[in-house]
This record gives C-alpha cells, structure tokens and sequence, in this order.
C-alpha cells in the first residue's frame, strides 16, 4: 500500500515503553498519536480532538508532558516515549494512579483516562504534594466530559496520600 | 508503585467495581475509534461547506485518479432507501438536489490512508449553488417549506382547565437557550467488515444498535439478519449517538470495496456530524393569586430542530408537558413547536426538551416571587407538585414525587465561605490575570428545581431483551443495553450477584445477533428497563435451580437460598455449590421486560404519556466580575429524588457530570451560528468546563423513596443533574448582578455590556451576598 500514500514515505525508528520499533514507509505528516495508535499497535492513548485541546493523547517525551497528536512522529525519534501502556509494572498491575482512578469512579466511558492518568502521573512526579488548586490546573489540560471531574479530583488525592504513606 | 489487581465483588447498594474499569486505566479498553482490521481502508465523508444550495453536479473523477483510492459514493450507490430517521426517514444518508445544512453529507471515500482519503474528498469537486438559508426558527413555520415535508416538525399542545382564568399577579418574559453540544469525548466511529454471506459486520459505538440495524438495513436493502452490529467501547454519548452517524456511509464503502473500512470523526466534524441541543424561544405568562399559588401557566415555546426531524416530536412533546415544572397548577395553555431550518439539526441531548422550559419556568418563579414580595424558596414549596397531584396532562402522580423534599435538603446545605481578598487568581472569575478589580466582583446565589419524565412513553413500548445463562457456576448475561460510560455493566453484574448469591458474572458482549432489542441508553432508561430484565431473567433462572434441588433434596423452596455460591438450606441440610446444584445442566432463561404502557396524548396534550418523573434540586454560588462579564460558579448545592441508591460511587458520578453540562450551558457552551455556519466547531472555540471552571458539587441528600415500578426501586439518575443545574447557575448570575439575563449561555457581554452600569442589587436569587473582603 506503501506506494498509494500521497506525500514522501520515511522509515525511522520509536523508541516507546522501552523499546525499539520499526516504522516503515511511513507518511511524513503522520503525528506522533496516529503512528503509536495505528502503527505501533498501542491505541492506548485517545484521539479526542487531534488539536492539542482535550489532552486524551498525553504521553511523556523524555519525561516531558505532551500531547502527542502535536507532535511530528519523525520529528520523536531518538526521544524516549512513555504512553498509558508503559505505566504500570506489568500484566497483571495497576499504577497507585490507575489504582485510585478505579477505586474513586474516575473513570466513567474512560476515554479520557489514559490522558488523565500520564498527566497526573507527571504531576505527581513533578510536585508530590499538589494542593487541590493545583491540581485543578495541572488537570486543566484534560477535558472529561462524564465525570464533572469531582471523582478524578478524589482519585489524585487518593493517589497522592498512598503516595505520602 | 504498583498496586495488584483484584475487587471485591459488591451487591447492589454497594460501590462495585466496573468490570471495565481495569481495562480502561491501562488503555486497553477497545473504543470503536481503536479497531483494526488486515487490509483495512479508510473512509471519509465529503460534508456540504452551504447551509443551503442546489446541488447541480458532483464530479468526482479527479478523485477517483488519486493513487490508492479505492472507491467514491455518492447518492446514486445507495441501493435502498436514501433516507434515514429514528422517527421518520426524511434525512439523505448523501444529499442529492438540495443540501440543507453545514455538514450535510454528500459523498464519501474509501481510500488506503487516512490522508489519502482525505484529500481525495477534497478533490470531489460539487457544483453548489447557494441559496439563502431559512436560519430564524420563529419565522420558519410560515417560511417557504425547505423540504417537501414543510417546515413544521411537530406541534405540541396542552390545554387544561379554564384558558381564561386569570391570577391578580401576573408576570411574563420571553427566554432564550442556545444549541448546546454533547461534546463526547470519544469521536464517531467504526469498523465495517463485508461478510461473504453478502451482509457486513459493523463495529460501532452508538446509544442502541437495534435501531440502528433496523435504519440501516432498509437503506443498505438487506435483509436485517445480515446487517449485523456489534458494540464497540463507547466514549461517552449524551444523546449524541441516538441518530445514525456514519453507519449506512461505512456499510456502504466496505461492500463496495470488499475491504474492511475504518472511520474516524475528526472532532471538526464531530461537531458538524451529530445533532445537538435543541435552542429555544420561549414566551411565559405565570398567573399566581395573591398567595402565591399558581392560577395559569400561558407558554409558547419554538425548538429550533433546524435541518431534520431527528427526535423532535418527543423532545416537543417533552417540553410542552414539562412547561410549568414540577407545580401544581389548575389551568394551562402550552403551545410547543419544532421547526425545520437550515440550521444543523437537532435532537436528543441529556434533558431533552426539560432543560430549556426549565431554565424560562425557573426564571418566572423568581419573577413571581418577587413580584409576590414572597421568599422563591417559599414560593416553589407552596406550588410543589405531590403524589396524588395531576400534571398539565392531566396525568396524575402515581410514584413517588417528593420535590418539597429536594427543595428543603439542598436550600439548608451551608454556603460556602466568602472570597478572601488574598484568594489566588486562579480562583477569581475568568483565572489568572483576567479580573481586573477585585472590588467589582459580585457574589450571587441562585436556586432552581426541575423536572424530568424518564423512559420512553406517548404509547411507545420500548421493553429490554436479556438472557441468564448459567453454567458450571458461572451466569453469562447477555443484553444488548449500550454501555456510554453510566456504568450499566456495573449493575449488570451487581444485579445478577445479587439474586444469584454472589456468582461469577459474565457479561457477553452486545450486539444484534444473540439477542433482542434492549432499546436506548437514553431517556435515563436503562438501569430501569435493562437492569429490569437482566434481574427478571436471573430470577427465573435461579427459581429453576431451586425448583430442582427442592425436588432432589426434599425440601420446600422457600427455605433454599443462594448464598455465596452455594444453594443452602434455612435447615442446613443443603448446602453445595451452584455447580454441583445444577449437576451439570445448563440453565438458561431470557426475559422480555416491559414498563407499565403509556398513552398517547389527545389534541388537547391530555393523558397518561410517561411513566415515571424524577426530582431535582439545585443551588448554586456565583462570582461575577461586572466589568468584565466573567463568572465563576464556586458550588452547585444538590438533592435529588433516585429512588434507591444501587452505586453509590456511579450515582455521584452521573450528578456530577450532569451538573458540569449544566454548568457549561450556562456559562459557555453554545454552537455559535452565522447565516446557518456553524463558527466553532472545535475544542478551541467550543469551550466546555475544565477542571478549573467545575467547582465542588456539594449532594445535600439522596432522596430515597422507591419508585413503585421500578424493578429495584430506583429511578434514573442521569438526566435530573442537567436539567435544573443550568437555571440556578443563571439565577445567581441575577442575583450578583440584578440583570435580567433571559438567554443562555450567559456570555461576558451580557453582563459587562449590559447598559446603565449593573450594581450589586438583590436579584431573584434566594439570597444575595456580597464579596467579603
Ligand atoms: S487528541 Fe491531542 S490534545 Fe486532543
Ligand atoms: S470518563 Fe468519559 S470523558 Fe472522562
């Protein structure tokens, strides 16, 4: 299909969750979020918007917050990506911040949950022990439309005070 | 730090654990936009950039020359029906002639990427020619007709009583509410796979996939059993998902292709591509003696449905019946119309024609009470509707209806501290560096309650198919009830846990080929209708497996239980596990469960239409900067009559997110129109409340009276937190400022360009306070 593609095809490789992967013949103007999601196999990070508003495809980019459909795909290369995939310890565990999410109600369709979690999981490594107003704006970048946001808010808490345990 | 997986398995009344919910936080869960297919194509829809033209040739030849298209449509490659509609089918799947809205579909591409589809739509060259839109919902009905069906969509009226009676206070306005949009977060989309058998598979995320099948099959001229839907993770859907979206385009790209072809809604034309809120004129006349009872509610209500029918004649019908809100009152004249424009079209949205009556009916109390010289509070507790009262339908109030209960909790919530004048910015209205002077900031405090008919009704039987199948221990449930994110599969498996002891529970997933309609998730139906039917499939089940180790043992039925996975006896000579129970026999049982039937309503609006009514009460607390029109909600106070508390954690939930909705209606959300072109169809320009706009919810009680009818005794809880939360946000925004503020949302204009400088006077708000300093 590789010579059906409009527009220049590149090979490069991602280096994502601690590994490497191969992308191939790949269109130049693919965003980082389209190639995780449709190349990569790991649609874990959402799609809610594809203009940097809704915060849904959040991943860290050598530890840096950002929302990956803004990102250039090629342009990621040689940067370590860590999505929602790449969080917790393994198969059968939840990060305390997934955890929390689960035992709160944060999650409610959970289309917006994997952006949710990798934000709070920047923040709370970035600033252990937010207080609520800072945590209200740490989020704010994350748009959820079923929760009204009261049960995130106690899922960041919740995670916050394992956190200080 | 890691934390292992594992949940206790919870009854009802209890906190349980969504089965979804570990897949969800890992990012596992299959949303209908994650699907993927060997070979799969891309589809994409070419959209009408006209509110309104003649459509007088589509070329799409140059498409077609792209490298690695594999097929264009249009209008002629629809072997069936060309129409489609959930009540009636006068909406093109393609337009063809005439489009007559922004975002009309009118040819579609399937193509190997998803860039290349796009530019091949691009490349389609339509030949327009633009017409001038009819956009103006109150001069539509006696417009020139824009369709050949005419312009009005359904008319609504309800008379009762004395239409000439009159009350010695009087009070009027004319209210506005805007085209409000679901904004679900996950976008529109789907996986359709052509099957050998000539049928297609189709992965999707919609609100009810028997509907859809039904709609779909007549346009796509197959036979319904090869028209096969499968619910794919749904990212949330607020009625936005109700009518069809893609589903016949996609169908119709993968038949033609033989490929499986993948669609994605950019969140452009997300917005372009499902209906919204409907926006509302509305004229009040409120008729109260000296009292303070109400004598006649007089109102005339436009819905602007704008292109097509959609779900207007209920979303008519239900604000009609809804116009007075939750009071009593003897006589009535209502007038409820929707009408066609070339506006986009409107339909189902959380509230569903109760939310805009109620933000004109709450404002007319407040109207009244202060022309009564009467607290509003005091005013609504003397009008409150009780079990026993009949509605302006003349239907009377056989549930429970316990409005003075919700308005009593939620007024005695606390209010919230003053604003210090060392509050950080980020708390003041409009965040940072926006409010210029903490000296004009207003605080003000409204109130408002409200009214909502839930399931579905006028006659329509919308009953839930589900099957218990139980099995070496384990009860498979199969229902065809969408889960958007309310948590039905939570109280799925809470339910059947609970009439079968604590069994393991599977839920199959739904679709259209293993079982019956389950109707919509919509019209806060499903935990009433579905949970109905899963608990009525599992009794039957359980009352088999009795039945047979009543018999084997010897012991009367009524001293068996299931109790943690083991049939026992009161006696305690039986006690084995359900497996052994059984002895290997597959039990299996599905249940149709049907609602108490409803009538339609006669001429005059009169009769038995729904059948049940939830109750909510809402108080919010508002800072509003006057100079700069920015407001900021700091509380919503809420009670809210449920019925019986099966989540408690779920029910939080919908309040809260119902509340947000609200919140956003008042304060920011509306699709902003130009001559019919839509101008902010993007999170950009759309704003909805973030998590810095959404304050605290404060539930100042759960009212728990169990609704009679209702299989566990609950009543819906999803759309009662939007119907009234928008009224009161608005109410306090009076209340700070002494504007009469008739429209929603209440943009920064309104208030900051209000005329003769606004002052801090005491509004229709129970209580005005000033900003502490
Ligand atoms: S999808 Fe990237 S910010 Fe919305
Ligand atoms: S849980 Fe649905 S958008 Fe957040």
């Amino acid at each position: 299909m590789g010579a059906d593609i409009v527009g220049e095809l590149i090979d490069y490789q991602l280096r994502v969750n601690g590994h490497e992967h191969d992308v191939a013949e790949a269109w130049l103007g693919e965003n980082l979020l389209y190639v995780l999601r449709e190349r990569l196999g790991l649609p874990g990070s959402k799609n809610a918007c594809e203009q940097g508003e809704c915060g849904s495809c959040s991943v860290l980019m050598d530890g840096k917050l950002v929302c990956s459909c803004m990102v250039l795909a090629a342009s990621a290369v040689g940067a370590d990506i860590v999505t929602v995939e790449g969080l917790s310890a393994g198969e059968n565990e939840l990060s305390d911040v997934q955890a929390a999410f689960l035992a709160e109600g944060g999650v409610q369709c959970g289309f917006c949950t994997p952006g949710f979690v990798v934000s709070v999981h920047d923040l709370l490594e970035h600033n252990p022990d937010p207080t609520e107003l800072e945590v209200r704006e740490a989020v704010s970048g994350n748009l959820c439309r079923c929760t009204g946001y009261g049960r995130i808010l106690a899922a960041v808490r919740a995670a916050q005070e394992t956190r200080q345990e | 730090m890691s934390t292992a997986l594992g949940t206790r398995r919870r009854r009802l009344g209890e906190s349980a654990a969504r089965p979804d919910g570990v897949p969800k936080v890992r990012g596992e869960f299959a949303f209908s936009s994650d699907l993927f297919s060997e070979g799969m194509l891309w589809g994409h829809i070419v959209r009408s950039p006209h509110p309104a033209a003649a459509i007088r040739g589509i070329d799409v030849s140059e498409a077609l020359r792209i490298p690695g298209v594999r097929a264009v449509l249009t209008s002629d490659d629809v072997p069936g029906r060309k129409t489609y509609g959930l009540d009636y089918p006068d909406q093109p799947v393609f337009a063809w002639d005439v489009v007559r809205y922004m975002g009309e579909p009118v040819a579609a591409v399937a193509a190997v990427h998803p860039e290349t589809a796009r530019r091949a739509a691009a490349a389609i060259i339509v030949d327009y020619a633009p017409t001038e839109p009819l956009t103006d919902p109150v001069a539509a009905a006696d417009a020139e007709p824009i369709h050949p069906l005419g312009n009005v969509l359904h008319r609504q009226r309800v008379r009762t009583g004395d239409p000439d009676a009159a009350g010695t206070v009087v009070v009027e306005g004319r209210y506005e509410t805007g085209m409000q949009d679901q904004a679900q977060m996950g976008p529109e989309s789907g996986l359709a796979i052509p099957a050998e058998d000539g049928g297609v598979d189709l992965y999707i995320a919609t609100q009810w996939l028997h509907i859809d099948q039904e709609q779909m099959a007549a346009c796509l001229a197959l036979p319904l059993e090869k028209v096969r839907l499968h619910l794919a993770g749904v990212g949330g859907s607020f009625g936005a998902r109700e009518d069809l979206s893609m589903q016949v385009q996609i169908c119709l790209l993968a038949l033609r292709t033989g490929r499986p072809v993948k669609m994605v809604y950019s969140r452009e034309e997300s917005f372009l591509g499902h209906v919204h809120r409907h926006p509302a004129v509305m004229w009040y006349r409120h008729h109260a003696d000296a009292g303070g009872r109400l004598v006649k509610v007089e109102a005339r209500i436009i819905l602007d449905g704008g292109a097509y029918l959609s779900t207007s004649t209920a979303v008519t019908m239900n604000a009609a019946c809804m116009a007075p809100g939750p009071y009593r009152v003897p006589n009535a004249v209502v007038e409820a119309v929707a009408v066609r424009t070339n506006n986009p079209p409107c339909g189902a949205m959380r509230g569903f024609g109760a939310v805009q009556v109620c933000f004109a009916y709450e404002a007319q109390m407040d109207k009244l009470a202060a022309a009564l010289g009467l607290d509003p509070v005091e005013l609504r507790l003397r009008n409150a509707l009780k079990p026993g009262d009949s509605l302006i339908t003349g239907q009377v109030l056989r549930g429970t209806a316990p409005v003075a209960e919700v308005i009593r909790t939620c007024v005695a919530a606390p209010l919230p501290a003053g604003v210090p004048m060392t509050t950080a910015e980020l708390e003041l209205p409009g965040g940072a560096g926006r409010t210029a002077d903490r000296d004009r900031v207003r605080r003000g405090v409204g109130f408002a309650v409200g009214i909502k008919n839930l399931l579905y009704g006028g006659g329509f039987d919308d009953y839930s198919s589900a099957r218990c199948r139980l099995e070496d221990g384990v009860a498979t449930i199969t229902c065809a009830a969408v889960e958007v994110g309310q948590g039905f599969v939570t109280l799925a498996q809470q339910i059947a846990r609970d009439v079968l002891g604590g069994v393991d529970v599977v839920l199959a997933p739904p679709g259209t080929t293993d079982i019956g309609s389950a109707g919509s998730t919509s019209a806060s139906r499903q935990t009433w209708m579905s949970g109905g039917a899963v608990q009525a499939a599992c009794l039957a089940v359980r009352d088999r497996l009795l039945k047979s180790v009543s018999s084997r043992h010897g012991v009367p039925q009524e001293t068996l239980d299931i109790v943690d996975g083991r049939v026992v006896s009161l006696d305690g000579q039986v006690d084995i596990p359900i497996s052994e129970a059984a002895r290997g026999d597959v039990l299996e049982e599905t249940v149709d469960f049907h609602h108490a039937p409803t009538a339609e309503l006669d001429v005059d609006g009169q009769g038995d239409a729904f059948v049940s009514f939830a109750f909510a009460a809402h108080r919010a607390v508002v800072d509003v900067d006057l100079d700069l029109g920015l407001v900021r909600v700091l509380e919503i106070a809420t009670s809210q009559d449920v019925g019986r508390v099966l989540n408690p954690v779920q029910l939080v939930g919908q309040l809260e997110g119902g509340i947000a909705q609200g919140v956003g209606l008042a304060v920011m959300e509306e699709i902003v129109l130009d001559h019919g072109r839509v101008r902010n169809p993007s999170f950009t320009d759309y704003v909805i409340p973030t998590a810095l706009d959404m304050p605290p919810v404060h539930i100042a009680a759960l009212i728990e009276e169990p609704e009679p009818g209702s299989p566990m005794g609950a009543k819906g809880a999803g759309e009662p937190p939007m119907v009234s939360s928008t009224a009161a946000v608005v109410a306090a925004i009076r209340a700070a400022t002494g504007l009469e503020l008739p429209r929603a949302p209440v943009r920064p204009q309104d208030i900051a360009l209000a005329g003769s400088g606004p002052g801090p006077v005491a509004g229709s708000g129970p209580i005005t306070q000033e900003v502490s300093p």
